[in-house]
């Protein structure tokens, strides 16, 4: 196991349950994702990890357990008693979603720009400020749109910047919302699913743009993906579930040797457990 | 959902078909009209009921009807069929856009010279005022449906608290309209985010109807609550707007005296058109400015995804109450106009209908759209004129023409959108892609 | 306690009848997706070919009720179902997979239109019809005086209510019809690759929901010996209130947020004030969709992130 150190955990799940009236879709699941890291969070189809995303991203309020969130100047949050927009502009988590979310009759822009709403507010003065166009306000806003610039050349839509989102190929949107994500400054990253519906090239891409997203600016990952390659290529540290439990953690090396893990997907889905196997090697 | 219907609609080819479409609308109509147009009722001074036949007029609708059938379905075979409109080809695109750039600056220049060329004309000054009162609350409303995606159907129970703010503030108190003026947006707000702050959560349809009862509980109590709002007799005597604090009438102290020129009661006529005018520009303004700082985007932003906007730590909450606030000070400043202009308000100025056709405004303007918004105020405010001296057929016209503008043009006159900002090139958007919110 | 029995009696007569027309919202609601406006004048119509195939009945010498009374049912609801029919074919269909708001303000549109034909059609003024149905039995008389009266009028209606929705209960869940209706409601593209007619199927709610609203509209005319043109808009905002308290989609839910709505109203107009009991229905609206948007009967609608 790599990281027993507990000062470097940015997040902490401890017994998280999730109940949907009698139907138990997380039982008692504890985890940890270091910081600076990617934690990668795997299992077969229904094996309860978007509910342990939509818990930590509040968009469900756990049945039971907690989830702390600790940042980098030492304060740590109690996620589960956040709710809705408050885990983001409070906790700053961001999050991807497995069915893209982005705003797709807005620009490219100005969908960078929305996710910058937060620290513009304050800048605008709630508004008032904006209205009568103070010089405070259009510095921010010139250095918003040189963040959002930035992440446009990172995700490399820069030329698309001026293009509705709704028309951007799938793959492009895919970075789109990552990027739009990262523009909200967060410090723990968690993207469902991002590689689903890539090819290969744009795999290859994605994982070149988390690794640089946690090399050069140290955001911690937390991620579900379906796409092994991915998976084992990029990640720290890996979390399997299956049935809302958790069933093996590791490196990518345990993880993928683990019976356990192997059976859970042969008992599922033979394909599955197919790239299992194949994946990262 | 979004995918294309089918087209079921099998065209019909050659002459037999065409007459056998007729037929069976004409027979439809027929059992339709049988008995409504066939047969006329009323009451006699006993309280009997007694009816008499008018098959004249039902044989005349139903032929209507039947030439009607072929005439459309002609009509239709030789545009082609009706899902083909939506691709405008980019050349005509750009071209509206090009006459949309020249457009708004060429109308705005025309408003303002609508006293000079038709100062004698009493009657197009008083239709210029009712355009532009539409026109303001269309952009009021649009902050609301258009940026933000609430679908409001009670807008005019805010226009209702701007009126009866000024109109029993200037009677009771005998405050003057420039203080009340604030004063009545101010209240229409409050009113706004204390209906806005427990409904909002609420999604689409259902906000729909709750801001309908809204709208029907606040005309409701204005009729009942009789004590202060004078009942069904409404609110009289409503003194008229003064050239901030000078009287625009024929006295010693009015602004005609002291300006040394002939009092003529056209001056307030003028004088209110550019009040009005300042009212909706400021409206227009202001939007406009909104829409650039990140209140306005997040608005937009709620109307295309409310999920990723809370994902994003948008409050959207507040955001909604902003937006909803925002129109409803809008509609109030247009009331506590309205009630100066008419010196009279009554519960019959405020029904469910004025609502529908601000919607039908906004709608048909082209949701979002500031010029399209104006325009449809225009056509909608200019159509109903046309039909007035068909008092009784007012309504009916305007019904068939709501589902007949709905079918023929869903996303409204100027259906793109114009980005907050940009990189290197401000491009339309298509309305394709623009939703419509659900909240 | 004997004027609460009576003015129970009279909420739930008044409850039947918007039960009657919220199961046209409800049914409509759970099949496109789109309130029908229209819907409350669909029953102000109904009303009115009910009061004149009375008329032209009563005028040839019939005398027999009982058959009057079924020849003037069955016209009603079948000319108002093909009035249903034609609204949905001209206002809606066109619309179908259209941007949201578009049906929502054809149908507002097509409020206008019904609303302002009949009053070109048959004038703006009340028409009233003599008492038809009269006699009833007295259930209580206490020592100070007061009766409770439970008229033949209000006996009809209910039973009426109950027989039409046992009918339409059967319709909806034991035969083909209603299991294409459900299959649309749950996915029309599916259902429609599956061989269901969904064109039909819409329509043949929009018909369903129009006769069950002309027997409301010849129930209202009996009950209260008049119509007018201007009295779908209200009938049909509280008939709406009930299909929301009841849950919308349910038709058990349709009937008894009817009932809920008609005994609220009749208490309220009985116990506190008669000109605030149309602000009344629409606070409970209001506070309905605040706490319970899903209504007594309806299933939670369950986001999906």
């Amino acid at each position: 196991m790599s990281g027993d150190k507990t000062s470097d955990k940015i997040l902490g799940v401890d017994r998280l349950t999730m109940r949907f009236g009698g139907i138990v879709a997380v039982q008692d699941l504890s985890f940890a994702a270091e910081r600076k890291k990617i934690t990668a969070l795997i299992g077969p189809n229904g094996a309860g990890k978007t509910t342990v995303f939509n818990c930590i991203t509040g968009f469900y309020k756990p049945s039971g357990g907690t989830i702390r969130l600790a940042h980098d100047d030492g304060r740590v949050i109690a996620l589960e008693r956040l709710n809705d927009f408050r885990i983001a502009k409070q906790a700053k988590v961001a999050r991807t979603f497995q069915n893209i979310r982005l705003f797709p009759g807005m620009t490219a822009l100005e969908n960078l720009m929305v996710a910058q709403h937060n620290a513009l507010m304050r800048a605008s003065g709630f508004t008032l400020l904006g209205l009568v166009g103070a010089p405070v306000y259009r510095d921010a806003e010139k250095h918003a749109i040189d963040l959002a610039t930035d992440w446009l050349r990172r995700v490399n839509l820069l030329d698309r910047a001026d293009d509705a989102a709704g028309n951007l190929a799938y793959g492009d949107q895919r970075r789109l919302e990552i990027a739009r994500a990262m523009c909200t400054e967060p410090a723990l990253l968690c993207l469902d699913e991002p590689a689903a519906g890539l090819n290969a090239r744009e795999s290859a891409a994605l994982s070149e743009l988390l690794l640089s997203i946690r090399n050069e600016l140290g955001t911690s990952i937390l991620l579900i993906e379906h796409d092994m390659s991915v998976v084992m290529e990029i990640s720290d540290h890996i979390v399997v579930m299956d049935h809302g439990v958790k069933i093996a953690q590791g490196t990518p090396r345990e993880v993928r040797d683990d019976p356990k893990v192997i059976a859970a997907y042969l008992g599922t889905d033979e394909d599955e457990a197919a790239a299992v196997m194949e994946g990262g090697t | 959902m979004t995918a294309p219907s089918i087209n079921t609609a099998k065209p019909a080819t050659g002459i037999p078909a065409l007459l056998k479409t007729a037929f069976i609308n004409a027979a439809i109509a027929l059992v339709l009209f049988s008995l409504m147009i066939g047969i006329r009722t009323e009451a006699g001074s006993d309280g009997q009921l007694t009816y008499w036949t008018r098959f004249g007029e039902l044989a005349s609708l139903v032929a209507a009807v039947f030439g009607g059938s072929i005439v459309i379905e002609l009509l239709r075979q030789w545009i082609g069929p009706t899902g083909t409109e939506k691709l405008v080809p980019p050349a005509v695109q750009s071209g509206l856009s090009f006459v949309g750039r020249y457009l708004a600056p060429a109308l705005l220049i025309f408003t303002l010279l609508v006293p000079v060329i038709f100062y004698n004309q009493r009657y197009i000054l008083d239709l210029a005022i009712l355009v532009l009162t539409y026109v303001m609350l269309g952009w009021g409303l649009n902050v609301v449906v258009g940026l933000a995606g609430l679908l409001d159907l009670g807008y005019v129970a805010f226009y209702a608290v701007g009126a009866y703010s000024y109109g029993l503030l200037a009677t009771n108190f005998g405050w003057s309209f420039w203080i009340c003026l604030p004063l009545a947006g101010i209240l229409a707000a409050f009113w706004g985010v204390l209906l806005g702050f427990p409904v909002l959560r609420l999604r689409g349809d259902y906000l729909a109807i709750v801001t309908l009862a809204f709208g029907e509980i606040i005309r409701l109590v204005i009729i009942n609550w009789q004590s202060l709002t004078g009942g069904p007799n409404g609110v009289s005597g409503i003194p008229r707007p003064t050239f901030f604090g000078i009287p625009l009438d024929n006295s010693d102290d009015g602004l005609a005296a002291k300006l040394g020129i002939e009092y003529s009661s056209t001056h307030r006529i003028v004088f209110l058109f550019y009040v009005i005018l300042a009212l909706a520009l400021l409206t227009n303004w202001v939007t406009i400015r909104l829409r650039r700082l990140p209140i306005g985007r997040a608005w937009e932003a709620l109307r295309e995804d409310e999920v990723a906007c809370r994902a994003l730590g948008i409050n959207t909450t507040t955001t909604k109450l902003t937006a909803f606030a925002t129109g409803a000070m809008f509609g109030g400043f247009a009331g506590a106009f309205f009630a100066t202009r008419q010196g009279f308000i009554s519960p019959e100025s405020f029904t469910f209908q004025e609502s529908a056709l601000v919607l039908a405004i906004v709608v048909l303007g082209g949701m979002g759209s500031q010029l399209g918004v104006a325009l449809a105020a225009l056509a909608m405010i200019g159509g109903f004129e046309l039909f007035r001296g068909l008092e009784t057929y007012r309504m009916l016209v305007f019904g068939m023409a709501m589902v007949l503008i709905m079918i023929w043009r869903p996303r409204g006159l100027i259906g793109h959108r114009a980005p907050t900002v940009y990189l290197t090139k401000a491009q339309a958007i298509s309305s394709d892609l623009v939703k419509e919110g659900h909240g | 306690m004997d004027y609460f029995a009576q003015q129970f009696i009279n909420g739930l007569v008044l409850g039947s009848i918007y039960g009657l027309i919220a199961i046209g919202y409800t049914m409509v609601y759970g099949i496109v997706g789109m309130i029908n406006f229209a819907h409350g004048d669909v029953f102000m119509i109904g009303g009115f070919i009910a009061l004149i195939t009375f008329l032209i009945l009563v005028s040839l010498g019939l005398t027999a009720i009982p058959v009057i009374l079924l020849v003037v049912l069955l016209v009603s609801m079948a000319i108002t179902a093909l009035y249903g029919w034609t609204i949905e074919r001209i206002a809606y269909r066109p619309l179908r997979h259209s941007f949201r708001l578009a049906p929502m303000l054809s149908a507002i549109g097509m409020s206008f239109v019904l609303t302002n034909y009949s009053q070109v059609a048959q004038g703006a003024r009340v028409k009233p019809i003599p008492p038809f149905i009269t006699g009833g039995y007295t259930l209580h008389e206490s020592t100070d005086g007061f009766v409770i009266q439970l008229s033949n009028i209000q006996i009809m209606v209910v039973i009426t209510t109950i027989v039409l929705l046992a009918i339409f209960t059967w319709l909806v869940s034991r035969t083909r019809l209603g299991r294409d209706m459900r299959a649309c409601e749950q996915d029309q593209t599916m259902a429609a690759l599956l061989g269901v007619d969904v064109d039909r199927t819409i329509s043949m709610t929009f018909v369903i929901g129009a006769a069950l609203a002309a027997v409301a509209g010849l129930m209202y005319l009996l009950y209260y010996g008049l119509v007018d043109f201007f009295m779908g808009f209200v009938a049909g905002i509280k008939a709406f209130t009930a299909a929301v308290l009841g849950g919308i989609g349910s038709l058990p839910g349709a009937m008894l947020g009817g009932l809920a709505i008609g005994l609220i109203e009749t208490f309220w107009s009985a116990y506190f004030s008669v000109e605030y009991k149309d602000v009344a229905a629409f606070s409970i609206l209001i506070v309905v969709l605040i706490f319970m948007p899903t209504g007594l009967l309806g299933r939670p609608e369950v986001e999906k992130v």
